[in-house]
């Protein structure tokens, strides 16, 4: 089997000169199939298991249980808006296959996008394809609002990609966090599709008050046949959202009103185990948790940024609690953690091994100071009650600074460690 | 560093947990806990100081008493030495013990069982120019094919340091002088006699000699290129005297020979080494000790060694490299010179006074899953491989990587060829020219690894049957922090990597490049996702230094 495979793979190569192109694709899907049979030559004779593809498979790996629980909380909060199937797991064939709808458009999208780019930069320079949009484009259907429209996000990955990576020399050499860079341009380009609220749930921003919700061919050919055959419920184009329904997030109402105008909406166990609307990826927090854990104790993201950046929102969010002076600030510091995205933004945002600190003191730094900063955009900034997207890319670019200081550190402690040690003599 | 970490880690679950029960009792008066926090916060304080004051008086009062005398505690409080219970093993009470819980020890298949066999079967040595770090590539070669040499005649010596000379290490003769590429010489080759004879040596008191006639003599003996010099771990510069010597005394490497087998019964000439050196440097000889093993003390003859100042290191690898034991005593500086024999040439260099004879015998370790005895072998340098292993092997020739040295550092040889000038160890292991289906994400195989990915941490005792497959492409550099993780040194490896891949010297000397040789760095390579070639990009930055000056 594996050796008619192997023989299947020889016989299929492309001509790496007439074919570039398509030489670099057969290569980057024959080594996703079979390690090659490379062997050391000079340096170490053994080298470790480990190596940068099953790293970031480790970080999508992790992020399986989102993706599930995204799937359903779409469809969730759609029926939720329309008034169906309110009850957690009523109409749950519905929900899903609603999610899957909204899911698998975005991360089909993101991928062919992000892939072709990097296949096209890989045989123009002549090198293997790279693993780091493995991690990138299943990140950033996570982060992206369910209804985004496909083109928007083409757009966005094509920006991060090109902008964001390539022009800095591909996977490795990128300054900026590639998702949150195809996040960051929607939400610069075209901001009334990631802010608001009515994009955080899906179906509720094209359908007109009062108006049956818009179902495509999907919903009621394909699915309704499905479910028709198996005699559950349907699809159903005439339901209208509820009146007075508006989609807020917890984070858009502790705005306006404080945490008294969150618990009016949203129960807090409701926050935290994520039936809330918001970007796809973001809402349970057990969920992302476990991956947060998963990461830590195998090593393959930094636990001293994710303990950092605990402690850099806690104590912000402590000084805002005393100072007080907006209904946002007087929210209860641990309820800070119940809203919006900070566990996912620090389990698989900030400890991103590229474009954070790469030292381990400057790790905590690093990870403190985006705690920090992006509480205070979370809760001073007037347009857009969330801060980690921003703090992170703002961490990133200084995350070089932080490591040059530490670097010089040592330099400097290796002078006076001279002087020292002539002492002694 | 890391208990304080643990203690944020658990501040913060107990933040957390104290969140959730708030969660529940929270009612929907607004009530200002910050307030209450830090309210308990001080009163807290306020507690801890009253008792701290007093215990303080207690300790004052039971001093003027003369209640402690005895060095008993009369605090309340438990001393940190009593929380901690004493980790020092019993043979290194009163010496200092270096500890570091960095680094990585690889264990692999193939240990070598405590027996050391008569390398009767060797008959063919080589001494190979390349070995020398440094050395030009046509060294002046005084000796022809068809010659008879004793052993310690002069071979060939470098026309840039002509006083340095390069001996033959058994007598015998001469049947070859191997050039390589642009007609550089590769190796130098003698038949070894039945009945070695040994070069006639001039005559020296080691205690009237001064440094200068002890320097000319160990010269002329031959032995000097035994001694290393750091940086840049070359031969000595005869004209300076190295401002400390460190002599390591355990190898923590894979498969690594036990030393102290290999001093056994060499204890007169390994005291008389240690006694020479001690006359060549103005500064201390210091001796590495092992103190890993809490039952087993290493041997009496490191223990007992005179003259020499004693330090004791626990960790895992590369806490036996002489470098991490350096940098953790006394570390080398701008300007400094250091010498780092290894215990034969040490032994060598006693032999010279003890034997009166240029000895150049060493014990080698034939190690490796593909030998079907590990054992080790007493021969001299550069020992020819096919007869070292002559019916050790199994597999053909092809299908497997002979390493003169450890899998990290070592150097690969073919079986023609001969064991490095200042290697005691011969791995074997397969070459793992093979393609593994999904082998990145499902590896079927167990394989070393440091990372928290492969369920390794669950047989902690599980040795590994390593290859020479690379697992996996080469990648740009990425931050996942491993080379720190394995590195017991105050040294960031990566951003040195990159000072050198951009030639920025200043910045290489200021991240600690002199401090490091190959096999120092050797674990960091291992660990490397990117399977970047640390060793090599070290050696490359080590090279501009030294050309500078």
């Amino acid at each position: 089997m594996k050796k008619a495979l192997l023989n299947f793979f020889d016989r299929i190569e492309p001509d790496k000169e007439k074919q570039p192109l398509l030489h670099t694709a057969y290569d980057a899907f024959y080594t996703f199939a079979f390690v090659p049979d490379a062997t050391t030559k000079n340096g170490v004779h053994i080298r470790d298991g480990m190596d940068l593809k099953r790293l970031m498979v480790h970080v999508v790996l992790a992020l399986q249980l989102c993706f599930i629980f995204g799937t359903y909380n779409i469809g969730h909060q759609h029926f939720v808006a329309l008034g169906e199937y309110t009850g957690l797991l009523e109409g749950l064939h519905l929900k899903l296959a609603h999610g899957v709808l909204k899911l698998l458009p975005l991360y089909v999208v993101t991928m062919a996008v992000g892939l072709g780019i990097e296949f096209f930069y890989a045989s123009k320079k002549g090198h293997a394809v790279e693993e780091g949009f493995l991690v990138s484009g299943a990140l950033i259907p996570l982060i992206m609002p369910p209804d985004l429209p496909l083109w928007i996000l083409a757009v966005s990955v094509v920006f991060a990609v090109i902008i964001g990576k390539e022009a800095f020399g591909g996977t490795g050499m990128n300054i900026l966090n590639i998702a949150l860079l195809s996040r960051v341009f929607v939400f610069f380009a075209y901001p009334t599709t990631i802010s608001g609220d009515e994009v955080w749930v899906s179906g509720l921003a094209a359908t007109a008050a009062g108006s049956g919700v818009e179902y495509g061919w999907w919903h009621n050919v394909f699915f309704n046949g499905i479910f028709e055959s198996l005699g559950w419920t349907l699809f159903d184009s005439s339901s209208t959202v509820v009146d007075g329904y508006t989609g807020a997030t917890p984070l858009s109402l502790a705005f306006k009103g404080g945490w008294d105008a969150v618990t009016a909406e949203y129960t807090p166990a409701q926050m935290w185990w994520g039936t809330i609307p918001g970007s796809i990826g973001e809402s349970s927090k057990p969920l992302i948790l476990l991956g947060a854990l998963f990461l830590a104790v195998t090593g393959v993201a930094s636990w001293r940024i994710m303990v950092g950046m605990i402690f850099g929102g806690v104590v912000m969010t402590l000084i805002l609690n005393a100072w007080g002076a907006t209904d946002f600030m007087e929210v209860p510091w641990y309820y800070q953690f119940y809203m919006g995205s900070f566990f996912f933004a620090m389990a698989f945002m900030a400890t991103d091994p590229v474009t954070a600190s790469g030292t381990p003191t400057g790790k905590w730094i690093y990870g403190f100071m985006i705690g920090f900063v992006g509480m205070i955009i979370r809760v001073m900034n007037p347009a857009y009650p969330e801060g980690w997207m921003l703090a992170i890319l703002f961490m990133n670019v200084f995350a070089p600074l932080i490591d040059h200081y530490v670097i010089e550190a040592n330099i400097s402690r290796r002078k006076k460690r001279a002087a020292a040690v002539a002492k002694t003599a | 560093m890391k208990i304080a970490s643990k203690k944020i880690a658990l501040v913060l679950a107990m933040g957390s947990f104290a969140n959730l029960l708030m969660a529940q009792s929270s009612g929907s008066e607004s009530t200002n806990w910050f307030v209450y926090i830090l309210l308990a916060v001080a009163v807290l304080l306020f507690f801890v100081i009253v008792i701290q004051v007093s215990d303080n008086m207690l300790a004052i009062e039971a001093k003027r008493s003369g209640a402690t005398d005895d060095g008993s505690s009369m605090s309340i409080f438990p001393s940190t030495k009593e929380l901690i219970p004493r980790q020092k093993p019993d043979y290194a009470l009163d010496e200092s013990v270096v500890r570091s819980s960095r680094g990585h020890d690889i264990l692999l298949e193939g240990e070598a069982k405590k027996t050391v066999t008569a390398g009767e079967q060797v008959k063919t040595f080589g001494i190979l120019p390349p070995n020398f770090i440094g050395i030009s590539p046509i060294p002046k070669v005084v000796v022809e094919a068809g010659q008879n040499v004793k052993a310690g005649d002069t071979l060939f010596f470098d026309k840039k340091r002509p006083e340095i000379k390069y001996a033959a290490p058994v007598s015998g003769e001469v049947i070859e002088v191997n050039r390589g590429a642009k007609r550089s010489i590769a190796e130098v080759v003698i038949l070894a006699d039945k009945e070695q004879k040994y070069r006639d040596l001039p005559t020296i008191d080691l205690e009237k000699a001064s440094r200068e006639e002890l320097v000319e003599f160990l010269l002329e003996s031959g032995v000097w290129p035994m001694l290393r010099q750091r940086p840049y771990n070359i031969v000595p510069d005869p004209s300076v005297a190295p401002r400390d010597i460190f002599i390591s005394t355990f190898d923590s490497a894979p498969l690594a020979p036990d030393l102290g087998l290999i001093v056994e019964g060499r204890g007169e000439a390994f005291q008389k080494g240690l006694d020479v050196l001690n006359k060549l440097t103005d500064g201390k000889v210091y001796l590495g000790l092992d103190a890993r093993d809490k039952e087993n003390a290493p041997s009496d003859i490191f223990l007992n060694a005179e003259g020499v100042k004693k330090r004791f290191f626990s960790g895992k690898h590369p806490i036996g490299n002489v470098g991490v034991q350096i940098h953790n005593t006394r570390p080398l500086t701008d300007g400094d010179v250091l010498w780092t024999p290894d215990i034969q040439a040490v032994i060598s260099l006693g032999a010279l006074f003890s034997e009166q004879r240029f000895n150049a015998e060493r014990v080698i370790a034939i190690v490796g899953a593909e030998i079907k005895e590990p054992h080790y072998v007493r021969t001299y340098q550069g020992a020819r491989l096919k007869e070292l292993l002559d019916g050790q092997l199994e597999k053909k020739e092809e299908e497997l990587r002979f390493i003169s040295g450890d899998v990290l550092s070592g150097t690969k040889v073919s079986l023609d060829s001969f064991m490095n000038y200042y290697d005691d160890q011969l791995t074997v292991v397969e070459e793992g020219n093979y393609h593994e289906l999904f082998g990145w994400l499902l590896p079927i195989a167990p394989r070393p690894s440091i990372s928290g990915t492969f369920p390794n941490f669950l047989f902690p005792g599980l040795h590994f049957k390593a290859d020479t497959n690379t697992h996996g492409e080469r990648r740009a550099f990425v931050k996942t922090g491993d080379y720190e993780r394995v590195l017991p040194m105050d040294i960031y490896p990566q951003q040195l990597m990159k000072s050198i891949l951009v030639s920025d010297i200043e910045r290489m000397e200021g991240l600690g490049l002199k401090e490091l040789v190959e096999e120092d760095i050797a674990l960091c390579e291992f660990v490397c996702v990117s399977k970047q070639p640390l060793q090599q990009i070290l050696r490359e930055g080590l090279d501009v230094i030294r050309e500078e000056g």
